[in-house]
């Protein structure tokens, strides 16, 4: 489990509009990547072109290559309904389905990839899928309730679980914590650093000091003004981005200048 | 020191703001409470003399001493002929508000909804006319081969071998007048669907289909439950273009090819002209059962309806 992304001169268009230019990079299996930068700069759009939710807006494309070890996420014969199945992702704000109960969102993406399991496996996918996202032990008398009457910061966790119950490769978080507050910000960031040796994992964030504390390498993104693409500025080991950028832009991020 | 709160505590605009919204309300209520009140009124002295059982009896002779009147024929044609449009206009407008909302690119689903909407807003008359003139005749041989194959079902059954003016004719005109309905008002809820409810589902790996099954469908299924409902209301008190597209024979037939059938709404139209006093009576008499079974529609839908709301 656990692959290396690779982005080769990846062009990102909603319609007639180019919304990020000409990124290559590379994300190392089991480890962790932040993509930071200002609002607008695409970084979400670059995280949503990697298993190919970008795409379900009306519209939008790519041109340019997402490699997952190797294998081009956007080939000709590539099922995008496996590509989501490769690649899990978590969203912005918590989003368990509302009607179902704990238990059933935890399998809910296996119920659609395997039918007819045995209660028995399910049963334990659910508790393992729980535990690895540090849910399990405050969930675990009433994992038939509805999954909607948890707290903000436990649906994100159920969401994680819900992601991870079907065994990805990778682990996609667009700004996980933007809705959280700081306690369970910090138990999602607990539960990152866990999950980075079985997965690998790209989380968006607009929050520096949390991408300085979770992420290993992290990519600036900016864009110069409203109405241009985005770029990738710079993309390096966490401790080198936050103590000596090599570009003046990161610099001024960085340092809190500007964003 | 002086007092910088004190003023009115409350503002005149609050207070005639709350009495109008209050009225309305009121009115509402009087309105349905008159209705109610007048067709009962003007039922009883029908009623009363009536000397068959009212709700057992087929004959419609209110005129005739002594009067002999019963809505049976009614009740069994406005069901069955609403049943017929449910079955088939229900499924296929959700089918059109899932196409709408979900499968088709901007330019067909705007076009589409479009076109719906506006099927929405064609008079009733329209579509007798055209059902009775035009689309009669074409669906005949669907129900010669329904007669001819399904035969052996005794709904199918048709010893006349006449296949014009049938329930099932007024039937499917009706589901054609209550597909935009059904589908204007479900792609509406469809499109409440919040986006983060779809991309969970997808982001898990969900085809389209697994996707509105997953995330849609619960989202949706009071706005559904209403969609189908409010057709069925427009089915049940249909007039005109039934009355022109039924056969009116006082007599329960349940092989729905063959001529027959009436329903409450049509029958008041056709017979009100030429009714007397009595006769008139009776009609209202059968508008009142018209209005409790369009109410006890109308109490179910929001019952189901209220079931479900732990969730939306």
């Amino acid at each position: 489990m656990s692959k290396r992304i690779d982005l080769v001169d990846l062009d990102i268009f909603y319609g007639d509009f180019l919304a990020v230019e000409q990124v290559t990079l590379t994300v190392n299996p089991r480890s962790v990547t932040a993509f930071i930068g200002p609002s607008g700069c695409g970084k979400s759009s670059v995280l949503r072109s990697i298993n190919r939710m970008h795409e379900l807006v009306p519209g939008a494309y790519v041109t340019g290559e997402v490699l997952l070890d190797n294998e081009d996420v956007y080939g000709v014969d590539v099922d995008p309904v496996l590509v989501r199945r490769t690649i899990g992702m978590v969203f912005q704000r918590p989003n368990p389905f509302p009607t179902m109960s704990i238990y059933d969102n935890v399998v809910a993406g296996l119920r659609l990839s395997k039918r007819r399991r045995r209660s028995k496996d399910l049963d334990d996918v659910v508790e393992r899928s729980l535990r690895s996202a540090n849910l399990w032990a405050e969930v675990k008398d009433r994992v038939d309730r509805p999954g909607a009457g948890l707290s903000g910061g436990q649906q994100q966790r159920l969401c994680i679980a819900r992601a991870i119950a079907i065994e990805p490769e990778v682990l996609l978080m667009d700004e996980p914590c933007s809705a959280l507050d700081p306690i369970s910000t910090l138990a999602i960031e607990d539960l990152i650093h866990e999950l980075k040796d079985t997965y690998t994992i790209v989380i968006v964030t607009h929050n520096m000091q949390q991408a300085a504390r979770v992420s290993s390498t992290t990519a600036f993104f900016n864009v110069n003004a409203v109405g241009e693409p985005g770029r990738l500025i710079e993309i390096g080991e966490t401790s080198q981005i936050f103590s000596n950028p090599r570009v003046k832009q990161t610099e001024d991020y960085v340092s809190g200048r500007f964003g | 020191m002086t007092a910088v709160l004190s003023g009115q505590a409350v503002r005149p605009g609050d207070r005639v703001f709350s009495g109008l919204s209050l009225a309305a309300g009121v009115l509402v209520l009087v309105v349905m409470a008159a209705i109610a009140v007048f067709l009962v009124w003007k039922a009883i002295p029908s009623l009363t003399t009536d000397s068959a059982n009212f709700f057992t009896e087929q004959q419609w002779l209110p005129d005739r001493d002594p009067p002999v009147f019963g809505i049976a024929v009614l009740a069994f044609g406005t069901v069955l002929t609403s049943l017929i449009a449910m079955g088939i206009a229900v499924p296929i407008g959700f089918g059109v508000a899932l196409f709408i909302a979900f499968y088709g690119n901007r330019r067909v689903s705007t076009a589409l909804g479009f076109t719906v909407d506006l099927l929405a807003a064609v008079p009733s008359i329209i579509f007798g006319l055209w059902g009775l003139y035009y689309f009669m005749p074409r669906i005949v041989p669907f129900a010669e081969w329904l007669s001819t194959y399904l035969g052996w079902i005794p709904l199918f059954r048709n010893d006349l071998e006449i296949y014009t003016k049938s329930i099932l004719m007024a039937g499917v005109v009706l589901a054609i007048m209550i597909l935009p309905t059904v589908s204007a008002i479900s792609r509406e809820v469809f499109l409440q669907v919040p986006r983060a409810q779809t991309e969970a589902a997808l982001a898990l790996g969900a085809t389209r289909w697994e996707m509105i099954r997953m995330s849609v469908f619960p989202f949706s299924r009071p706005g559904m439950v209403s969609a189908a409902m409010l057709g069925l209301g427009r089915a049940l008190g249909e007039t005109i273009a039934v009355a022109l597209l039924l056969s009116a024979i006082f007599e329960i037939n349940w092989a729905i090819t063959e001529p027959g059938g009436n329903t409450f709404a049509a029958n008041i139209a056709l017979k009100w002209g030429e009714a007397a006093d009595n006769g008139r009576s009776a009609l209202i008499a059968a508008g009142l059962v018209l209005f409790l079974i369009t109410l006890a529609v109308n109490m179910i839908a929001r019952w189901i309806i209220a079931r479900h709301e732990e969730y939306t």
